[in-house]
């Protein structure tokens, strides 16, 4: 290990194409992932927020949330199942948003609640909204009003909650009536009454799926949070197409890493028979190898990391990328393993080579 | 003219002992045979010069001495042990620790310094280091020191004359203070003036120590620092010319 160590230390040119490319592979790694990250997030906040362990539907909603009505009588049927703790209404509108003051027209999902969600207050005085940190991104302020949708609906921002958006569209939380009296506003083709919201988010124990749409005759379908979240339109879709590219990538990765230590290998073939003859074990060797390609691939996702937060910090606020401590953590862990399998890639060669190579002609 | 042997002189142990070595090569549906049953005995101590033409057999016994290749048949005995039957990784051991080899072409470390080339057989042996790495340091610098060296310990191969380089080359060889050192052409790559500089001192290197040592060449120049000289042909080895050692 000290001789491979010794190598990158005093000829670092020789690495430096891998690390330069290993590098630029790194920056799309993470930008990649900090998109879909950001897209995923940016879709799901308001989801994730709530404390619920299921989410129950109308039956007739195809799981959409929009689609999706639930009357008191059906609420009570669902509150009455065993093993059901808390439920909560709520209801969600997407709708554009101008700031009083004037300013650029925003994207809004006013969200309407009883429960306390995660990182959420209690809602806040009828017509005054917590909103999401996208806004104030966008220039609102706590105490702007954002007249909302085509009828113009004032709703007065009471302060900021963070990772609470809706499809890509900027949280406003408001409380029951509010959503109720906004939705009417702005959609009068999908009046809902009083006693109407969207969906249930359901705590408890136990199957609770289940149960609830047992007792309701069908009249629900319930999903978990983390199934309500992939029923979202095109999270699934997004998430899937990104992780094709990204795999894509690291698959780059391990060819790239594979082709530069076959091919340093190669040119060593007579050092490395010099060193078996004197003693030094295939195993030594190979470890060696693994050393440097993982070095290379550590130095490379620092580089790329720095560069991919500058990227980030030059990027547009409306590019949803959202670099995450466990995306990094990941592309780390993804591309020192496709370094140690690249580097594999090399075992048989150093295998093959003959120490008596190192003599003259004799092999 | 001598009487035909390739015996040592009468010893009390022989440094390496061959008998009835062969290895046969297939090439196809052909043998090939590199070394057809030789039988050489080194003693301890002594220098013995293996003196054949290219495509000989020369440098492929000198591998089966070094545990390099295997034999296809025949014992070979290095300092008391037997490797006719070792294993890929008994062989590695057993180069590490007995034998020293001296290659053609130096073949150092590019990218270590003269005492780290040095440094290098003790840190293959990883766990199993008989020396610490202060030891080894001593030793090594000992050995530089001995080999007029002293003030070339930081500098790379790279910035070392060929006959330097060789020299480095003998002091990796002679690290572990094996029974046997093995060389390859040591000189082959030097002019003349600088070859028998450093003949001599292979030659006085094998004395002072009472290391055995196989000296592969084809060049009849270099035979006289040799004990005796052992020709090879078509892999038979021959006569014993002379014991001409200076």
């Amino acid at each position: 290990m000290g001789l491979a160590l010794r190598e990158l230390r005093r000829r670092p040119s020789r690495f430096t194409v891998a690390t330069i490319v290993l590098t630029f592979l790194t920056v799309l790694l993470l930008l990649l992932g900090g998109l879909l990250d950001g897209l995923f997030l940016g879709s799901t906040g308001a989801i994730r927020a709530q404390p619920a362990d299921v989410i129950v539907y109308s039956s007739n909603a195809r799981d959409s949330f929009l689609r999706s009505r639930i009357d008191d009588t059906l609420r009570a049927t669902v509150e009455s199942v065993d093993g059901v703790d808390t439920v909560g209404g709520v209801g969600v509108l997407l709708l554009g948003a101008d700031p009083a003051d004037g300013g650029d027209i925003v994207n809004v999902a006013v969200i309407g609640y009883e429960q306390p969600a995660v990182g959420v207050p209690e809602p806040a005085a009828p017509g005054s909204a917590w909103a999401d940190d996208s806004l104030r991104d966008l220039g609102v302020r706590t105490g702007d009003t954002l007249l909302v949708g085509p009828a113009r609906s004032p709703i007065e921002v009471a302060g900021f909650v963070t990772d609470t958006n809706f499809l890509q569209q900027s949280g406003l939380w408001v409380d029951l009536p509010t959503w109720r009296s906004t939705q009417n506003a702005n959609r009068p083709d999908s009046f809902v009454t009083d006693d109407v919201v969207q969906v249930l988010a359901v705590r408890g124990s136990g199957d609770l799926a289940a149960a609830i749409d047992a007792a309701t005759g069908g009249a629900t379908s319930t999903l978990t949070r983390d199934e309500a979240v992939y029923a979202l339109p095109g999270v699934t879709e997004q998430e899937s197409t990104f992780n094709a590219i990204i795999y894509s990538t690291l698959l780059v990765v391990l060819a790239v890493v594979g082709l530069f230590f076959s091919l340093l290998t190669l040119e060593r073939t007579a050092l490395y028979g010099v060193l078996k003859a004197i003693g030094a074990s295939t195993r030594r060797l190979f470890a060696g190898v693994v050393v440097q390609a993982v070095v290379v691939a550590v130095i490379a996702f620092i580089a790329g990391s720095v560069l991919a937060l500058a990227a980030g910090a030059a990027l547009p606020a409306n590019v949803p990328l959202q670099l995450t401590v466990g995306r990094f953590l990941f592309t780390f862990v993804a591309l020192v393993v496709a370094a140690v399998l690249g580097s594999a890639i090399s075992l048989r060669r150093v295998t093959r080579i003959d120490p008596a190579s190192a003599i003259g002609s004799a092999s | 003219m001598t009487e035909p042997t390739t015996a040592a002189p009468a010893s009390t142990g022989a440094a390496l002992e061959m008998h009835a070595v062969r290895k046969v090569y297939t090439s196809g549906d052909a043998e090939i045979v590199a070394v057809d049953h030789a039988d050489l005995t080194v003693a301890q101590g002594e220098i013995v010069a293996l003196l054949g033409p290219s495509g000989s057999g020369k440098t492929t016994l000198l591998s089966i001495a070094g545990g390099l290749l295997a034999p296809t048949s025949g014992t070979v005995v290095v300092g008391g042990v037997d490797i006719s039957n070792h294993s890929p990784k008994e062989l590695t051991e057993f180069r590490r620790t007995k034998v020293g080899f001296v290659f053609q072409s130096v073949n150092l470390v590019p990218f270590l310094t003269a005492e780290e080339n040095l440094l290098v057989v003790n840190e293959m042996a990883g766990s199993k280091a008989t020396m610490s790495r202060k030891a080894a340091r001593t030793r090594a610098a000992e050995l530089l020191g001995e080999l007029g060296l002293a003030h070339r310990t930081g500098n790379l191969p790279g910035q070392l004359s060929g006959g330097e380089r060789q020299r480095v080359a003998i002091g990796r060889a002679l690290f572990n203070s094996p029974a046997l050192v093995l060389f390859d052409e040591p000189t082959s790559a030097l002019d003349t003036t600088i070859g028998a500089q450093v003949m001599d001192l292979i030659q006085h290197e094998m004395r002072s120590r009472g290391t055995a040592a196989v000296i592969v060449t084809h060049d009849t120049r270099m035979t006289h620092y040799a004990d005796r000289t052992v020709t090879i042909v078509d892999g038979h080895l021959g006569a014993d010319l002379a014991a001409t050692g200076h």
